[in-house]
């Protein structure tokens, strides 16, 4: 008997939403399982409305259900309630698919898309009844694997990890599958030989064989501890997306779920170069999927889920080659109850967007989001998200004359070179937004939400000493108060508190381990919900610890200090990324390198890959975010005008 | 056209909520090409009217679902058959007719009997002790007062399940532990839930761990101050019964 479902059963009518332990999704595959195939348990380090529509986890649940040697189930953390009654009851983290104890896989792989979920992934591996340090597993212990964009900088977790991946999982995962069941058939001998194993596949880090060298809190050595084993490990980049038309069968969950339709990525990677953003320096180079398999992936997506919405997902999709005709061939079926719509997170902000915006929304004005992030030029420059005002005034004019009276607009706050002049430019510019919706409609208003910028591995301000605390919230102060006289500006914040902890988490190394240990230990699961978060709960950590929270948060870093990552490489050359810190503080805008002469930031060239995208030219419309006159269609790369205010 | 379609909701799937339910049909509807009208106005909506919401983690042999199609459109067998398999293990369309009094579910429906699994030893006493008293008050705190319920004029018959009821259900895969207790209960006005039932039957004790299984097995109309089957018109001779007595 190896389903805990009876078990299970008598629970699920005590706890909120119970659906999200039943499984049964469409999608769903119900895997035959073998002793001869590797079983993989992925798991997503949240609750299951927010795990479930990760579209990697997804990804890798179908490469790996369809290898003839892996089989994958996937679960998702157990909201407290149930994780209560399953303490009480003894009963296991359990699978989705054939509700099978976590202890009985072979892999149980967390997807890490965020830095606070990190005590969850003890929690889970501990209900799972996997012991949670790494060097107490024996040989019939699961291996734990993280991947994930916070996996670019794992080594908070290398107390508890056997490997992290770094990059894309579509290839790797099958070498791992691979490995494992060579140590499997072998007789599963010591967990020492399928680490070695492991470590010799690119992109796969075993923190184990490295050991750190520390003079007080300096890092001052990172050295393989074992042959074969590389300095240096690079993350994995699939060079084509357009093989890899995966999900084939996405999952549609039967209870709501935080992105509740259908998605289809469009292109992977991100060149507009914005310095705080983790995600578009880790994912380069851009690969775009044909236009023609996104519409294909579309129709038989909708079909197949029974979703009439279905979201165009990438960095900043506006930016597709592919994106007008993709929307305009998305036909309304009259057979279906309701015409189809169209998504389209992370739009740029220009007009341009506003008509694509304009064309997918069927009449729907439920408000249009965009992202300035900061509030005045010299910032952006700085940020290297080189939005004029006349492109957001352009933007938001072409909203409103298309019918939209809602505006929301996110911003950091804590930016480096930051002062208050650019924190009460966010009010500015929203009442400037205001004021053009005004000549429109008398209901105009805008939502300004803005956010504590916490620096990240692997970007330009990585060397960054991020905002503390108390100064975040001075910062938010001062805006809410300009916020509160100027007319129709809304102001949405979260308390800064957790910047904190995710700054620790973000940057620390090794050591932070036990940190993360001790706030699990005392209660702290679900740090990224307001409502279970506890500062305290770190500092106190810390201070047990022997730990200094500004050592890892609000210090800058100087250039020759050896970062704790700095041994993962996400192909950018260390030396871009320096460069491109100082071209910050110098106010100088970097362009796209899609449309402009390389700049040779390591990816391509590293690594033999190029960026696959359509066209030549960039889109339409405005500068498009690089600051520059694009009217002309953009033939010859214009210079950037660095520094200059527009 | 409308459509009064019958489903059953058994086995894991009886963990989802009404609301999503609702969401899963509209999307197996679509999946199966069902000609569904829609409302008209700004945001067009399928023409879907669920019955009595189902409480989550109860199952059903009888759910229903008022559907508006195309007036051209046969919601038969073989349509049936292709709604089911889109929908979830467990939802089974087994009937579907034109709907003829336009009354919508909410109101035509006026009494569900259920059949309850209760762990608890001697319960069968107090569903008689139960069934013969005049009044039976729920006492409970709500937004800080105590507020006296009776919820005795709501149930319209308890007793312990017949054993030919039983084995129906057995022979339907419905597999459940404790003393299977028939009871129906009134949804108009001061509708009962067999939670409160059950909290009646055993105080003190969460209801959900007392129940181990429960499972609706009709739903009642009024036909001119009898109580019928809503699918088969047939009269409820235990609940009249009763009801008389």
């Amino acid at each position: 008997m190896t389903s805990l479902w009876t078990r299970i059963e008598p629970l699920l009518a005590r706890v909120r939403k119970p659906a999200r332990y039943i499984g049964c999704e469409d999608g769903a595959i119900i895997p035959q399982h073998d002793a001869a195939k590797v079983s993989w348990l992925l798991a997503y380090p949240d609750v299951y409305e927010v795990g479930l529509p990760n579209q990697g986890l997804q990804i890798l649940y179908e490469i790996l259900n369809e290898r003839s040697d892996a089989v994958a189930e996937r679960t998702y953390a157990p909201w407290v309630d149930l994780e209560a009654l399953m303490r009480a009851e003894g009963i296991p983290l359990f699978s989705l698919e054939t509700h099978r104890p976590g202890s009985f896989f072979d892999v149980i792989a967390f997807n890490l898309s965020a830095e606070l979920v990190y005590t969850n992934v003890l929690n889970m591996l501990d209900l799972a009844g996997v012991p949670v340090r790494a060097e107490h597993r024996g040989p019939a212990d699961a291996i734990v694997v993280v991947g994930g964009h916070a996996a670019f900088n794992p080594e908070p977790l290398a107390d508890f990890i056997d490997a992290a991946v770094l990059g894309e999982g579509e290839e790797v995962v099958g070498e791992i599958t691979e490995a494992v069941a060579a140590w499997k058939s072998s007789g599963r001998d010591s967990r020492r030989e399928l680490h070695l194993a492991l470590a010799r596949i690119p992109g796969v880090y075993v923190p184990s064989l490295y050991e750190v060298g520390f003079e007080g809190d300096r890092i001052v050595s990172v050295r393989p501890t074992a042959p074969g084993v590389p300095d240096t490990v690079l993350k994995r980049t699939v060079s084509d997306l357009g093989q890899w038309t995966y999900p084939k069968r996405p999952l549609a969950p039967l209870t709501e779920v935080v992105h509740d339709r259908l998605s289809v990525e469009v292109f992977r990677g991100c060149t507009r170069g914005c310095r705080f953003c983790q995600a578009g320096m880790i994912t380069r180079p851009v690969r775009e999927r044909p236009a023609e398999q996104v519409r294909t992936m579309i129709t038989e997506g909708l079909r197949r889920t029974g979703y009439n919405e279905v979201s165009l997902t990438s960095l900043s999709t506006a930016d597709f080659s592919g994106i007008e005709s993709v929307v305009t061939g998305i036909v309304p079926d009259p057979t279906a109850c309701g015409a189809p719509t169209v998504s389209l997170p992370s739009l740029r902000v220009d007009a341009f967007t506003v008509g694509l915006a304009n064309k997918v929304s069927g009449g729907r004005r439920s408000g249009l989001t965009f992202a300035p992030e900061a509030g005045t030029w010299r910032l952006r420059t700085v940020i290297n998200k080189l939005i004029t005002e006349e492109d957001l005034y352009g933007a938001v004019e072409s909203a409103y004359a298309n019918g939209w009276s809602r505006m929301k607009l996110y911003f950091l706050t804590g930016l480096p070179t930051e002062t208050d002049v650019d924190t009460r430019g966010i009010a500015e510019l929203a009442a400037g937004c205001v004021a053009v919706g005004r000549r429109h409609t008398n209901r105009a208003s805008v939502t300004v939400s803005v956010g504590g910028f916490v620096p990240k591995a692997h970007t330009p301000f990585q060397w960054f000493g991020q905002n503390g605390v108390d100064e975040l919230r001075r910062k938010i102060g001062v805006l809410r108060d300009d916020v509160a006289r100027a007319k129709g500006v809304h102001m949405k914040w979260h308390d800064p508190a957790a910047s904190l902890a995710e700054g620790i988490a973000s940057r620390g190394d090794r050591r932070v381990g036990r940190v993360i240990e001790r706030v699990w230990r005392s209660g702290g699961t679900f740090q990224e919900w307001t409502e279970f978060f506890v500062l305290d709960r770190w500092l106190d950590a810390m201070r047990a610890e022997n730990l200094d929270p500004d050592w890892f948060t609000t210090r800058h870093r100087s250039e020759d200090e050896i970062l704790p990552w700095d041994h993962l490489s996400a192909g950018l050359h260390r030396d871009f990324l320096w460069q491109d810190w100082r071209s910050a503080l110098d106010e100088h805008g970097l362009p796209d390198c899609r449309w402009t002469p390389c700049y040779d930031c390591g990816v391509c060239t590293g690594d033999g890959l190029e960026h696959i995208v359509a066209s030549a030219v960039p889109p339409a419309g405005g500068s498009q975010g690089t600051g520059q006159d694009l009217s002309r269609g953009g033939v010859a790369p214009v210079r950037v005008t660095i520094g200059a205010r527009s | 056209m409308k459509w009064r379609v019958a489903y059953t909701k058994t086995g894991k799937i009886r963990f989802l909520g009404h609301l999503d339910m609702a969401r899963v049909w509209e999307r197996a509807l679509r999946r199966t090409e069902v000609p569904v009208s829609m409302s008209s106005g700004f945001t067009p909506r399928p023409k879907l009217s669920f019955g009595l919401a189902l409480p989550t983690g109860a199952e059903s042999l009888v759910e229903l679902l008022d559907v508006v199609v195309d007036d051209s459109f046969e919601f038969d067998a073989a349509v049936r058959a292709a709604v089911s398999s889109a929908l979830p293990e467990g939802v089974e369309v087994f009937e579907a007719r034109p709907s003829v009094n336009g009354i919508s579910l909410q109101e035509d429906v006026v009494a569900t009997t259920w059949v309850l699994a209760l762990g608890a030893p001697g319960v069968l006493d107090s569903v008689d002790r139960l069934a013969r008293s005049s009044e039976f008050v729920l006492e409970r705190e709500r937004k800080g007062e105590r507020r006296r319920d009776d919820i005795r004029p709501g149930i319209i018959h308890l007793a312990a399940c017949r054993d030919d009821e039983a084995r129906r259900l057995s022979s339907l895969g419905w597999q459940a532990e404790g003393e299977l207790v028939t009871a129906t209960l009134t949804t108009s006005g001061r509708g009962i839930r067999p939670t409160e039932l059950v909290e009646a039957l055993v105080p003190g004790v969460e209801p959900w761990v007392t129940m181990t299984r429960v499972i609706r097995t009709h739903q009642w109309i009024n036909d001119a101050g009898r109580h019928v089957d809503v699918l088969t018109g047939e009269p409820g001779v235990e609940t009249l019964a009763t009801v008389i007595a």
